[in-house]
């Protein structure tokens, strides 16, 4: 393991390489630019305001601008997450002449697709830190756990794209499997809604490893700390999937030229 | 001794034919199928296909190994199987140093990128670090002759060009070990040229260079040893003139039908001085060739076409009977035909194959063919080279002090118009 995994450092240039590579095609020639890597969280936004919106009336509270707040800083990290998965389940059938043509340790593609939605990722952060500067909403020393709470978010989209990745390229139906599953993740997820919401049968929708992370956003915009029990549990899962991803993408790597 | 810089040892790489599960809505219902017992063929042996079979083979460091053998014989398999692209079946294969695969030379361009952009993606590709892009820069353009168009998306580049400059990054890329996959022939004339001769600058160099081509010429001028591969086995390895005339004559008796169906075959070739039988000539001399024909069957319109090819196998001479003006002739069935043909070897110092066929003259229909016929080692005296011999002769050297000239370019005298002879 660790003799791979110094290959891959020998190989970080080609890495980033790559994902260079895949934002410059993305932005090149695209109509709307970098607006692109806005477009996502602002349609999660305006969804999630809609539905908060029914909330509010279903439970005469009124709407009030944290909750939007909220709910916009849960969509950036979701819409990160959901197309770290998509990218990262194209990676290496996408690159089928790399695969077949040229060595080089192949977790560079689904890693390559992470990285180039970090890049998305940073500029819909800078847009929503400048809107929540000027609303003077959810900014608090909270902010802090932020770091923290993306690590494991992109430990965890690294770890399963590892996954769907290699999946895809031995079946190719794991690729609709995964959209599918996506587009309905929301609905598992406290995108729209807080856990909170759901009284003490809550606690079970903090199962799912990404909810935690986004209950944590959530939290620091409401200027309180995250809840440190849950987002360790975030942690190990996260690690265990990277590592399971990891070792069992080592595992089938070799066979990639012959079965894509 | 010098050190090995790639082993394979007893490689054997087996592929499945035919369809295989590639979606879990075909997997999991096969997957049942077998839990309850009803095995589908999917460990059915007749559906393996065994591209290498026990391979086995070393390269020392600096050596130039040519790879030749058939379509489908393995050699590309065994490419991919030591720049780890594939893995063996079974056995082991070794790599001493940084490799540098060049088996599609444009597969890491991106369409949409500029030809700037991806000479950095295909050199990081190929294992190029940023700074060595950097200062190696201006001789991939340079070698591309593509300076004017590096700022154009690739997609609007001609076929040509693409490959170009795909190929002017890949030839910059000096790693210890060069695998080349056929892509020496991309490109015009001149393009072409300038590959072969940075492909002998890598040789020379010390860089170990695995070489797979069609082109026979070009391994018998590069490589140092040759390896045939036949259906996924090696066969034979050894100097490159020996291993490509086996190669040659393994794919010529692969292709024509066997002798007993043919209606007339060559029996016998030698060649000789006026000693007699020999294989080794002056230039100049004179040679004659025996040719011994026997006819199955009735044959008309019969001719004798001789050839001689240097030993990278470009043709240098060819003649016939009947263009010699001796029309053709008729055998019976179970006559025999001899004849001879004298010749002046004005070759060059090397090694020539003499080789003939008997054909029909009237629709070209070839019947049997020996080539080579025979391998003859032509020595001389002067150093002349290339496929010809002139019997050259410098009969005068001068040097004049520079005249003038005037606008027209017409030459003016001058007082000091004087000859000397050269030291």
């Amino acid at each position: 393991m660790t003799a791979e995994l110094r290959e891959l450092y020998d190989y970080r240039e080609l890495l980033v390489m790559i994902a260079i590579r895949d934002i410059k095609v993305r932005y090149k020639q695209s109509l709307m630019g970098f607006l692109w890597a806005i477009l996502m969280p602002l349609l999660i936004v305006t969804a999630g305001i809609i539905v908060r919106y029914a909330y509010a009336i279903a439970s005469k509270k009124p709407l009030d601008l944290t909750d939007v707040a909220v709910v916009a800083t849960k969509s950036i990290p979701w819409a990160f997450l959901v197309s770290s998965i998509k990218f990262s389940c194209q990676s290496l059938i996408g690159n089928n002449n790399l695969v077949t043509k040229v060595y080089f340790p192949k977790e560079v593609f689904p890693m390559a697709a992470v990285l180039s939605q970090l890049f998305d990722l940073s500029i819909a952060s800078s847009v929503l830190v400048f809107l929540l500067v000027v609303a003077k909403v959810g900014l608090s020393f909270q902010i802090l756990w932020v770091v923290p709470l993306l690590a494991i978010l992109i430990m965890l989209a690294v770890g399963i794209g590892l996954l769907v990745s290699a999946g895809s390229l031995f079946f190719r139906d794991v690729k609709y499997i995964v959209e599918v599953f996506l587009t309905f993740a929301i609905f598992f997820t406290p995108v729209f809604y807080d856990v909170s919401m759901f009284g003490p049968k809550g606690r079970w929708l903090l199962l799912n490893p990404v909810a935690p992370i986004l209950e944590g956003f959530s939290s620091i915009i409401r200027g309180q700390t995250p809840d440190w029990h849950w987002v360790l549990y975030s942690l190990i899962f996260a690690t265990l999937t990277t590592l399971f991803g990891y070792m069992l993408f080592k595992k089938v790597e070799p066979s990639f030229a012959e079965n894509i | 001794m010098s050190e090995i810089a790639v082993r394979m040892e007893h490689v054997s790489k087996r592929f499945r034919k035919g369809e295989l599960h590639d979606s879990l809505r075909d997997l999991i219902p096969a997957f049942a199928a077998r839990m309850f017992g009803q095995t589908s063929n999917h460990l059915d042996t007749r559906r393996d296909f065994w591209a290498l079979e026990d391979a086995s083979f070393e390269v020392a460091q600096g050596e130039a190994l040519g790879i030749v053998g058939a379509n489908g014989a393995g050699k590309s398999t065994m490419l991919k199987l030591i720049s780890r692209i594939m893995k063996p079946t079974s056995g082991s294969v070794k790599v001493n140093g940084r490799l540098s695969a060049l088996i599609e030379v444009s597969a890491g361009f991106h369409p949409d990128l500029t030809g700037r952009e991806n000479i950095y993606l295909n050199g990081s590709i190929l294992g190029m670090s940023r700074r060595e892009i950097d200062a190696k820069f201006e001789e991939i353009v340079e070698f591309s002759g593509l300076a004017e168009f590096l700022d154009t998306p690739v997609k609007r580049y001609s076929s040509g060009m693409y490959a170009r400059l795909g190929f002017s990054v890949a030839a910059h890329v000096n790693p210890d070990v060069l695998i080349v996959d056929e892509v020496l022939s991309v490109g015009d004339y001149a393009f072409q040229g300038k590959c072969v001769n940075r492909m002998k600058e890598v040789i020379r160099s010390g860089a170990t260079v695995l070489f797979v081509s069609h082109n026979l010429r070009t391994i018998s001028e590069f490589c140092h040893r040759c390896l045939l591969l036949e259906r996924g086995r090696i066969v034979l390895t050894g100097p490159p003139g020996k291993v490509i005339a086996a190669y040659l004559n393994r794919s010529r008796s692969a292709h024509t039908q066997d002798a007993s169906s043919k209606p007339v075959t060559i029996s016998k070739v030698t060649i000789r001085n006026e000693s007699g039988e020999c294989s080794r000539f002056q230039a100049g001399q004179k040679a004659w060739i025996d040719v011994e024909l026997t006819a199955r069957t009735r044959c008309t319109k019969l001719a004798v076409c001789l050839f001689i090819t240097d030993d990278a196998y470009q043709e240098i001479f060819n003649t016939s009977t009947e263009r010699l003006g001796h029309g053709s002739f008729t055998l019976d069935e179970g006559e025999v035909f001899t004849c001879t043909f004298e010749l002046n070897l004005n070759m060059p110092n090397g090694i020539f194959h003499p080789s003939v066929l008997i054909f029909r003259y009237d629709n070209e229909t070839e019947y049997d063919r020996w080539e080579p016929a025979t391998t003859i080692h032509v020595s001389s005296e002067e150093d002349v080279r290339g496929f010809v011999h002139c019997f050259p002769k410098v009969t005068r050297q001068e040097i004049h002090a520079a005249k003038n000239l005037n606008l027209a370019g017409i030459a003016g005298d001058t007082a000091s118009d004087r000859k000397r002879t050269p030291d």
